[in-house]
């Protein structure tokens, strides 16, 4: 598992990247009451917004960790968004993305990078 | 002697039971509770006596409503028990000081309701010919002439309904303006990082890519920002003043001056003007548009929301493309300028159908000449003098977000002070419910963290902002001493405690759904 | 000064509290150039006496629509309010309370507005209705918005029957999206001509029923060939007693359905305020403008009410929001919502039934008159007429003589080529008086 500075994760298996948000990040939004997830077929480039978390109070954009086309969204999340706070690193996932570089998961944080990272802030 | 039988004792028992009692049905003595119109199982009565139709729907044979229209009706008791009993569950000015910040919450005078109920002004139809109306046309353009001559404006489109639709007005007019002299490439509108939502939110809706301009560590806009931001891609800035931090902006001159220089227009968020109302002329400061919103500054109610109305003031350069529209006078009396006139050639358009919210202009009126040009000024002075007498009392304790220099109509404060004690600036506000006031603004503006905004406004006697200060005081006293309990669970005296939004969000309920017949109601649940 | 509880002895105290030699040090960051020295160019106070002259002053130059022979509609329609109505609206937590906010302290607001949003899914057949925006035409405009929110389209079609101000706010608001508005030619029975201009660019059509001219139509075609090309129908009513008789908008498979609440519980009010009714299918909620009122419960499992689906809104959402819209009509709403309480479903229809029967009554009367001829076809309470010559010239003349008969079309719409053409609404208020003494006056005027 990967991780960015803005609180992704990513998980890859063969070319197709599952991505979402972690934990740290599902702590600090509260209660997630809806995730806009993007839909499938569309194209991301890393960086470009791809989904938006709301909480009650707030609506927080998540990016794109890696370039690629959707393949899938979570179909859970419509009916239970309280999985992203129940299980934000597993079952929480966002969307599952074909990607196009490899090089731009290895050049993101691994766990212990990630977790340095965190005690940064 | 002849004695008396029927005494009873006149003095309370010494025995009386303490709290925690609870009546036998659930009832709390005056505060009653009421249940939806909907479960009252009154589908088929009727409050409003109604004559026989003298000819039946025939005619309208395919046209008709299939299904009968299931909605309750309630006979007048019926009805007014109702709506008293859920009138007693909601704060109000008219109970206490109501301190929420950019809001100003001022008295709303009664010989408003009632001049703006004769008959001449309530039972009049836009569409009337104008020499029926003449009256009405009058009325506002005499208002007209008080926004201008305060504002020193040159001109004002009264039509907006809203502030934030007097927002869109004004950002309408400069993308006409901007359009009418081939400045097609501004598509940029600059606003701080401390503005209210909509501001960004109506730049976002006229197609403006928003961009924010960044405050100083003494809560103004940053000038050297500013300047560097603004180009000829910039169509305009917007600025609240006094800002939404409850701060005048000092550089304003300096502002406006950099705004026109680089070819773009200066829209004032009025949202604050009862600050500065007869003290200061936006049209002095280089502002080009400006709503005011007359359910704030101008004591308007805001019943429980709305309406509001929100007419915009606007410079020599704007006034060609007002909205349609606008009253105008000459040899034949008053006459109102809609789509037919050569005169309404550059108007960007029409912001709402008819003439605007004239119930609000007839008492936004009446409260202009019961005040005069004396009194409002002297509102303006009272609503700073008040801020900043709570600013002194309370800074003491709770740590001001700009402490240096007064403040103008609002204070604000943030929630350092509350560090250590597991107590949030919702905790706190909600711990305000039990000592009987309505929590000021909270979490807004957003450049200051946990953010506590106070506007008492001039309608305040120094005795009701004292009982403000010492019930707040008292209350800081017990979060510094620890006494956590208080405020996690706040509010315990209010009509319910606090309520699942979590659960209002996850699974939207917004209309009552009649159950199925035999399947009892099922309740929300919280998880 | 009777609203300012102040004394010089309390302001002096507390400049001293606040360490301020006068309250011009309050005002020392106002540049020097811009303060003023003293109180602007505008008379000064005025007691009460002195205020209710000057405004009845002007209110008895205004002639009221019951002082006479009333006929106007057009959008805004005179109906009788329960005197109820009135009173409970001024109760001071209901006038002087602000958004409900706070919501363990203003249920009274949200169960209103529950209730409200129940009462306007059920009058329009729609799965959910908003807290209410500011009128019909704003909310019209809002409906396209929305509709290229949701299919991504840039393309309006507006019929030839919606009221000329609504399209015309229409094409102010959404013109400045970027939004492409095709406005078909106005014409009495005008709906159904929509469907010509409906093509995959198009992001909903919006019709009008009953529309500008009266006329009643069943949209349930316009629905389906709509949908068939992946665009929304938006159905407008402006006059919302009609909602208790006619085929509601869901029943005829509307996506979003808008009305002017006015007719119940506002009042005339020269134009404003008045009270917006917006709700569509359950499915497009998260793309819907204004407040959403929504049930829960609280930390002791009693039920409660409150704002909810915040952050599709300005405050939250800032530039990314569904509207820019603050308030709602809050008071016009809970009047809206009090008289359909006194109402009730069967009281509406009734009510409905009166203004029909009374309007039946008028075309009738109408048609009688040479040179009259009454062109709705099907009509709910207002019919239009065609009159020899100017309707406008008609309308001034009959002024004069203390007849208020109808809204020329001129007068919203100058360019459709339609001045000769009258718009008259009857509603429960209008007599079979006023009725004879406008065929009457019309058959002197017109040879």
């Amino acid at each position: 598992m990967r991780f960015t500075k803005d609180h992704e994760w990513v998980a890859l298996d063969g070319d197709v990247a599952t991505i979402g948000i972690t934990a740290y990040a599902a702590e600090q939004l509260g209660d997630v009451v809806y995730v806009e997830t993007p839909e499938p077929g569309r194209a991301l480039k890393a960086g470009e917004g791809m989904a938006v978390v709301e909480s009650v109070k707030a609506a927080s954009d998540v990016y794109a960790p890696l370039s690629g086309e959707v393949v899938e969204a979570n179909p859970d999340l419509a009916g239970a968004p309280e999985t992203v706070n129940a299980d934000p690193e597993s079952a929480g996932w966002f969307a599952r993305v074909r990607i196009a570089d490899r090089a731009e998961y290895d050049a993101l944080m691994d766990r212990a990078a990630y977790d340095a990272f965190l005690e940064t802030l | 002697m002849s004695l008396n039988s029927v005494g009873r004792p006149t003095r309370p028992a010494s025995d009386a039971p303490g709290a925690g009692f609870t009546s036998l049905s659930g009832g709390r003595g005056l505060l009653q509770d009421e249940a939806l119109i909907f479960e009252r199982d009154s589908w088929e009565s009727s409050g409003v006596d109604l004559p026989a139709p003298e000819a039946g729907a025939e005619d309208l044979a395919g046209l008709v409503r299939a299904e009968p229209l299931r909605l309750p009706g309630l006979s007048e008791p019926e009805t007014v028990r109702h709506y008293v009993r859920l009138s007693q569950k909601n704060h109000a000015i008219d109970l206490a000081l109501y301190p929420l910040g950019s809001c100003t919450m001022k008295h709303n005078p009664r010989l408003n309701e009632k001049l703006a109920r004769l008959p001449g002004f309530a039972d009049l139809h836009p569409l009337a010919p104008v020499s029926a109306v003449q009256g009405a046309l009058a009325l506002m353009d005499r208002l007209a002439h008080w926004l201008k001559t305060l504002t020193g404006m040159p001109a004002v489109a009264l039509s907006p309904k809203a502030g934030a639709h007097g927002e869109l007005c004004g950002l309408l007019a400069i993308r006409a303006a901007h359009a009418a002299a081939g400045q097609t490439q501004r598509r940029i509108v600059l606003t701080p990082t401390s503005a209210h939502g909509t501001n960004p939110a109506t730049a976002a809706f006229v197609g403006y890519e928003v961009m924010e301009i960044g405050q100083t560590a003494d809560g103004r806009v940053d000038l050297a920002d500013l300047a560097a931001k603004l180009s000829d891609e910039v169509a305009a800035i917007m600025v609240t003043n006094p800002n939404t931090c409850g701060l005048f902006e000092r550089d304003i001159l300096e502002i406006s001056r950099l705004t026109h220089a680089a070819g773009a227009y200066f829209y004032c968020d009025g949202a604050n003007f009862n600050a500065i109302v007869g003290r200061v002329r936006p049209g002095d400061l280089g502002v080009d548009a400006m709503h005011i919103n007359l359910h704030k500054t101008f004591s308007t109610p805001h019943g429980g929301g709305g309406p509001g109305s929100g007419p915009v003031v606007l410079s020599e350069a704007l006034a060609p493309f007002a909205p349609t529209p606008w009253v105008v006078h000459d040899a034949g009396g008053f006459r109102l300028v809609e789509e037919t006139e050569a005169e309404a050639a550059r108007a960007f358009g029409r912001m709402t159908a008819f003439h605007g919210q004239m119930g609000m202009f007839v008492r936004a009126y009446a409260y202009m000449l019961s005040h005069g040009a004396d009194g409002l000024r002297q509102a303006a002075e009272d609503a700073v003098l008040n801020a900043n007498y709570i600013k002194a009392r309370l800074s003491g304790v709770m740590s001001a977000a700009f402490p240096d220099g007064p403040c103008m109509h609002e204070a604000l404060f943030d929630d350092r002070w509350l560090e250590g004690t597991g107590i949030t600036t919702l905790d706190f506000a909600k711990a305000m419910i039990d000592e009987g006031f309505h929590p000021m603004t909270m979490y807004f503006p957003l450049v200051v963290h946990g953010a506590m905004l106070i506007e008492p406004t001039e309608s305040e006697s120094l005795a009701e902002l004292d009982r403000f200060c010492d019930a707040l005081l008292g209350l800081a006293g017990a979060a510094l001493a620890g006494d956590a309990d208080r405020f996690i669970s706040a509010p315990h005296l209010a009509p319910l405690r606090r309520l699942d939004e979590t659960l209002a969000a996850r699974k939207p309920r917004l209309t009552w759904r009649e159950p199925e017949p035999g399947v009892a109601p099922a309740p929300l649940a919280a998880e | 000064m009777r609203y300012l509880p102040l004394d010089a002895a309390d302001r002096r105290h507390m400049l001293g509290v606040i360490g301020a030699a006068s309250v011009d040090d309050l005002f020392a960051d106002v540049p020097a150039p811009a303060r003023l020295p003293g109180p602007v160019d505008l008379p000064r106070a005025a007691g009460e006496i002195e205020v209710e002259r000057e405004l009845a002053g002007l209110a008895a130059l205004n002639r009221p629509a019951g002082a006479g022979p009333f006929f106007c509609g057009a959008g805004a329609y005179r109906h009788h309010v329960p005197a109820t109505v009135d009173h409970l609206i001024q109760r001071s937590e209901f006038l002087t309370s602000y958004t409900p906010y706070q919501p363990e302290i203003a249920q009274g607001t949200l169960q209103v507005l529950f209730e409200f949003q129940t009462q306007v899914a059920a009058l329009t057949g729609m799965e959910v209705a908003n807290a209410s925006l500011y009128d019909g035409s704003t909310a019209c405009a809002e409906a396209v918005m929305m509709a290229r929110r949701v299919t991504r389209r840039r393309k309006a079609v507006l019929s030839g029957g919606l009221h000329p101000q609504y399209a015309a706010v229409t094409g102010t608001i959404a013109t400045a999206e970027g939004m492409d508005i095709v406005r078909r030619p106005a014409a009495v029975d005008a709906e159904a001509d929509v469907l010509a201009a409906i093509d995959s660019e198009t992001a909903c059509v919006v019709v009008q029923t009953p529309n500008v001219f009266g006329t009643v139509t069943d949209v349930t075609a316009i629905a389906e060939a709509a949908h068939a090309a992946g665009a929304l129908l938006v159905v407008v009513t402006t006059e919302a007693v009609a909602l208790g008789l006619l085929k509601s908008p869901g029943e005829m498979g509307a996506d979003i359905a808008v009305a002017e609440g006015q007719s119940l519980g506002v009042g005339l009010n020269f134009g404003g305020p008045y009270v917006g009714l917006f709700a569509c299918r359950e499915k497009f909620v998260r793309q819907m403008p204004g407040r959403l009122c929504g049930e829960t419960v609280d930390a002791e499992g009693r039920r409660g009410f409150v704002l909810t689906l915040s952050t599709r809104e300005q405050h939250i959402r800032r530039e990314k929001a569904t509207s820019n819209i603050c308030t709602n009509s809050g008071l016009c709403a809970l009047a809206f919502s009090i008289h359909m309480t006194l109402l009730g479903g069967k009281g509406l229809r009734r009510l409905a039934e009166v203004n029909h029967g009374r309007a039946r009554t008028l075309a009738t009367a109408l048609a009688g008159v040479a040179g009259v001829e009454v062109l709705t076809p099907r009509f709910f309470n207002e019919v239009a007429i065609r009159v020899p010559g100017s309707a406008a010239v008609l309308v001034e003349a009959l002024a004069g003589e203390g007849i208020l008969a109808g809204a020329p079309v001129s007068r919203l719409d100058p360019s459709a080529g339609m001045d000769d053409i009258l718009l008259l609404a009857a509603t429960e208020t209008t007599s079979v008086a006023d009725i004879d003494a406008l065929v009457a006056a019309l058959s002197r005027r017109i040879r």
